[in-house]
């Protein structure tokens, strides 16, 4: 590789991860949304997933691609609905509590991840 | 002395006019492995990777004789029946159509080996030795009572038990796909599997998409007592 090469190649990687496109974090962060959340809100996280388009919900999975809703709440409500389920934030006790299964890094990834989803930021922290 | 003479000579007898087993004849290890184990992981660990969840053909079955009610598997290996509406891993099967997601058609189907009476005999004795050591046993009495509607109340609205699992009340059936079938839970599973896996699904698989929910010993055994009772 010359130097001129070896010098964009680093300059890429950076703006990469300026960019927030660092791929060691946003990996496990959808795989663990595929896995885990999917089910429910949907592929498109519109909240049309399996569970809910079978009938099985009766009440509604969160639309995570709403900016508009999704912005209304904080990171920190987030946070708090998928480690203690939705019953922490009087919510549908149908969204389980994940944080006895993932971590709490695993947990903020998610938030983070969902951030990009709804393409949105909290309109209030 | 005599009596106890007598007493070989007649259980000799019944054992020589008993007719012969057809499980006895067959290797229950062997069918296993030229009809399941193509799809079936017979020795785990079971996958700790999404890469490796994704790629898994079948249920895991190295702890078979923990989780299975032998009756049922023989029925079963003979008849299978579909118990996962969504497939082993529902993420494979998925087609997003208009915004909302729903399984392929004709890309979930049941198991298609069908055994006779004496290789399914033959297998699910040989399924049954397949235990978990570390898993404890006589946690869950079947017999003992319990409150059905306040179970269900458990399962459907305090838990979020209903949203994956499809189960069957009093005639009405309700409930998602993306876990197994539990409208029979009762005839397929160990109540005390049934118990152990709510305890920690992860200690069974380590990626499965079950949540770790903590709750008291009489909870769960309260939704195993439930789960155990649908036949």
């Amino acid at each position: 590789m010359t130097k001129s090469a070896t010098v964009l190649a680093g300059l890429i990687g950076v703006l990469a991860i300026a960019a927030g496109f660092a791929p060691a974090r946003a990996a496990p962060a959808e795989e663990n949304y595929r896995l885990y959340c999917v089910q429910c809100h949907g592929t498109l996280g519109n909240g049309e997933g399996i569970n809910q388009t079978s009938g099985g919900l009766a009440v509604s999975p969160r639309n995570h691609a709403n900016a508009k809703q999704m912005s209304e709440l904080s990171d920190d409500h987030l946070r708090q609905a998928i480690t203690g389920g939705g019953d922490a934030v009087d919510s549908s006790e149908l969204m389980p509590a994940w944080g006895k299964t993932l971590t709490a890094e695993e947990i903020d990834e998610l938030v983070l991840y969902l951030r990009e989803l709804c393409r949105c930021e909290a309109s209030r922290q | 002395m005599g009596g106890v003479r007598f007493s070989v000579i007649v259980v000799a007898g019944l054992v020589f006019l008993a007719p012969a087993s057809p499980a006895a004849a067959l290797d229950g290890a062997a069918l296993a492995a030229e009809n399941c184990a193509g799809c079936h992981d017979f020795s785990g660990p079971a996958p700790a990777t999404f890469q490796g969840v994704l790629e898994r053909r079948a249920p895991d079955l190295f702890y078979a004789g923990s989780k299975f009610n032998r009756p049922w598997l023989v029925e079963w290996l003979q008849a299978p029946t579909l118990i996962r509406r969504a497939g082993v891993m529902f993420l494979n099967n998925i087609v997003n159509e208009d915004g909302r997601d729903r399984i392929r058609e004709a890309s979930v189907m049941p198991c298609p080996a069908k055994l006779g009476a004496g290789e399914a005999e033959a297998v699910a004795d040989y399924l049954m030795t397949l235990e978990d050591p570390a898993m404890a046993v006589g946690v869950v009495d079947p017999e003992r009572d319990f409150k059905a509607r306040k179970a269900l109340r458990m399962f459907t609205k305090q838990l979020p038990c209903i949203g994956c699992h499809r189960i069957r009340f009093r005639k009405k059936e309700m409930g998602g796909i993306s876990g197994p079938d539990l409208a029979n839970a009762g005839a397929r599973l160990n109540p005390d599997w049934i118990y152990a896996r709510i305890e920690n699904p992860q200690y069974w698989d380590p990626k499965t998409w079950m949540p770790r929910i903590e709750m008291s010993h009489r909870k769960r055994e309260m939704l195993a007592l439930f789960l155990a009772a649908m036949k």
